[in-house]
């Protein structure tokens, strides 16, 4: 044990010693949050609203103003029928369509109830859920004051959102989720496969396999270090995030923790495996960066929703480990779920890391013959 | 000088078809600096993995500081010091915190691994270097200090896998220097090179070609043997027989 403290020790002193590796570690997690962050969160400032009123009464007039009067929206155009709904979207300056439903203001009267049509351009998500977030926090006001005045027979006028052309949205509030599970990969794969392959390189390893150390302490001992500074990653990424953008943790924190824990194992058995295939640094980083980066990126619905995209690349996804953490992590974060309605994903993760594991010890093993 | 440390007998290393080692027999005796010599590729590696503890004989005895080598590797590992061509020195780390870290996978305690540091950093003359990283050390010093960590367990054996590749001829000379000191403390040294003016200076010498060892005795006898005025000549006329 005390050999093995020793070696692990000695992985700290590489780390600290080495500013580039620090800056990985802690620099780019900061950077990233603080990127996606601020780069989500612009405020609404006279954002382009077009109204189709179908019913023209006092009570459409009446919203219609205060909508425009809070100041967020500006109106582009007054539309006639649904038909130019699409063009006015394709022209680029109308962010949201409020539609009025026919006989808006009877119907409120009569039946307690209307509806309110909310359409935005989901291709720009973000801001297509900032402005029918404002359009709604308006409508909800303009409800109670209508309300207020018949307080035993409050009416309610429902609002209904329609993204156009990315109509589920997955992508709000990826951010957080999307930054941790791409870190983690950052610095578990490649940061262990760069360090092992290191000491592949200079000789070191030759030294370390004739020793005492069995081959199990010295894959732990280089592994340990980046257990030990993701996890404090994952909670640096978590307090930032809840710090600077408000972004608290619906679901219970240990359990995202603990799935955070298990996405972490499973990306050092990642790691040791590539460090096993590749005989250098640069073939490390290569195999890192483009089997395991790139996919995070682009395949595991951080940025692009799996549900948009074409089947061969789904099923794609349905390989990568970063699909199914994102899953659970933003179940966790955003929904609040537990443990009940992640469990598949879990087992999923847990098979891959007892796979990855086995495989590296097998490659490990092969190697040493 | 018949105490022997290593003993081999009939060692065979197969990988699949491929015979990498074909029936091996030699002796080491302890203190002695013997000199493993042969091509590239005649198996010299192949069979330092085995004395380590590295990988196990297709078939054979082996044993190496009392220790069976296909019984019980690991034992041999603590048994033995190991230094190779490459550089086995973390050039991030301080001199002493390379020390530090030898000796401690080696299972010495905190209090004996200082006591040799300062042991160690006088005899080589390095008491100003202590603190600094061995990135900022010359090569020469790196390489004598690299051979001083490999025995600073003061192991029954240290494989030195041709330890002096690319050291000007001064530091080479040194280095040599020290490994005699090294075997007259009573530590064998097993040595691999392809210079063959240091195969002069072992004690016996073994030359491997395509996976069998075709001479193993003292230079001056091998000499006699092939009619040779240097190891070099024996060596090509063995190796090359055409």
């Amino acid at each position: 044990m005390k050999r093995f403290l020793g070696f692990v020790k000695k992985e700290f002193l590489h780390i600290f010693r080495d500013y580039r590796t620090l800056f990985i570690i802690f620099g780019i997690p900061v950077a990233q949050i603080l990127i996606f962050g601020f780069a989500i969160s612009t405020d609404v400032k006279n954002a382009g609203v077009a109204f189709l009123d179908l019913s023209k009464d006092e009570t459409t007039q009446k919203l219609t103003d205060k909508i425009i009067s809070s100041g967020f929206f500006k109106r582009t155009e007054n539309l006639v029928s649904y038909d130019e709904i699409e063009d006015i979207f394709r022209k680029g300056k109308t962010k949201e369509v409020i539609i009025f439903e026919k006989n808006f203001e009877k119907k409120l009267q009569n039946e307690g109830k209307a509806s309110v049509s909310l359409i935005a351009d989901g291709a720009e998500p973000n801001t297509a859920t900032l402005v029918t977030n404002y359009t709604m926090a308006i409508i909800s006001g303009f409800n109670t004051d209508i309300s207020g005045i018949r307080a035993n027979n409050p009416i309610l006028i429902q609002p209904e959102v329609k993204m156009l052309y990315n109509p589920e949205l997955k992508s709000q509030h990826m951010f957080v989720p999307g930054v941790i599970t791409m870190i983690l990969i950052l610095i578990c794969a490649l940061m262990t496969s760069v360090t092992i392959t290191r000491e592949k390189e200079f000789g070191t390893m030759e030294v370390l396999l004739v020793s005492p150390l069995r081959p199990i302490q010295i894959i732990l001992g280089k592994v340990v270090p980046y257990f030990l500074l993701s996890f404090i990653n994952v909670i640096l990424i978590l307090v930032l995030s809840w710090l600077v953008f408000g972004l608290s943790v619906k679901g219970s924190i240990i359990l995202l923790l603990a799935e955070s824990m298990l996405y972490i194992m499973l990306s050092l058995s990642v790691g040791i495996l590539i460090s096993t295939i590749a005989s250098s640094m640069q073939a490390a980083i290569f195999i890192s960066l483009v089997g395991m980066m790139l996919p995070t990126i682009l395949l595991s619905g951080f940025i692009y929703p799996i549900e948009n995209m074409d089947d061969i690349y789904r099923y794609i996804s349905y390989l990568l480990p970063p699909r199914y953490f994102i899953t659970i992590i933003k179940s966790i974060m955003i929904k609040g779920t537990g443990f009940l309605y992640v469990w598949k994903e879990t087992l999923v993760l847990l098979s891959m890391t007892v796979l990855f594991i086995g495989l590296s010890v097998k490659k490990f093993k092969v190697r040493l013959e | 000088m018949n105490n022997s440390v290593i003993t081999v007998r009939n060692l065979v290393k197969k990988f699949g078809s491929f015979v990498a080692n074909d029936n091996l027999n030699f002796e080491v005796y302890a203190g002695e600096i013997f000199g493993f010599l042969g091509a590239n590729g005649a198996g010299k590696t192949t069979t330092i993995r085995i004395l380590s503890g590295l990988s196990a004989p297709t078939s054979g005895e082996v044993i190496v500081a009392g220790i069976n080598a296909s019984k019980k590797p690991e034992e041999i590992k603590k048994q033995i010091g190991y230094m190779s061509q490459k550089f086995s020195l973390y050039e991030d780390l301080t001199v002493k915190e390379n020390i530090m870290l030898y000796g401690g996978i080696y299972g010495m305690s905190k209090s004996l691994i200082k006591e040799r540091t300062e042991n160690l950093l006088e005899k080589l003359n390095f008491r100003d270097y202590g603190n600094k990283l061995i990135a900022d050390l010359p090569l020469g010093l790196r390489q004598k200090l690299a051979f001083s960590i490999a025995v600073f367990h003061e192991p029954k054996i240290v494989f030195l896998d041709e330890p002096t590749g690319g050291v000007d001829p001064i530091t080479r000379r040194q280095f040599w220097e020290m490994i005699y000191e090294t075997a007259s403390r009573g530590i064998t040294v097993f040595v691999t090179t392809h210079y063959m003016d240091e195969a002069e200076y072992c004690d016996r010498i073994s030359i491997m070609s395509e996976a069998k060892i075709v001479a193993l005795d003292t230079p001056e006898n091998l000499k006699k043997l092939y009619n040779a005025a240097t190891v070099e000549d024996v060596f090509i006329k063995i190796a090359r027989p055409n």
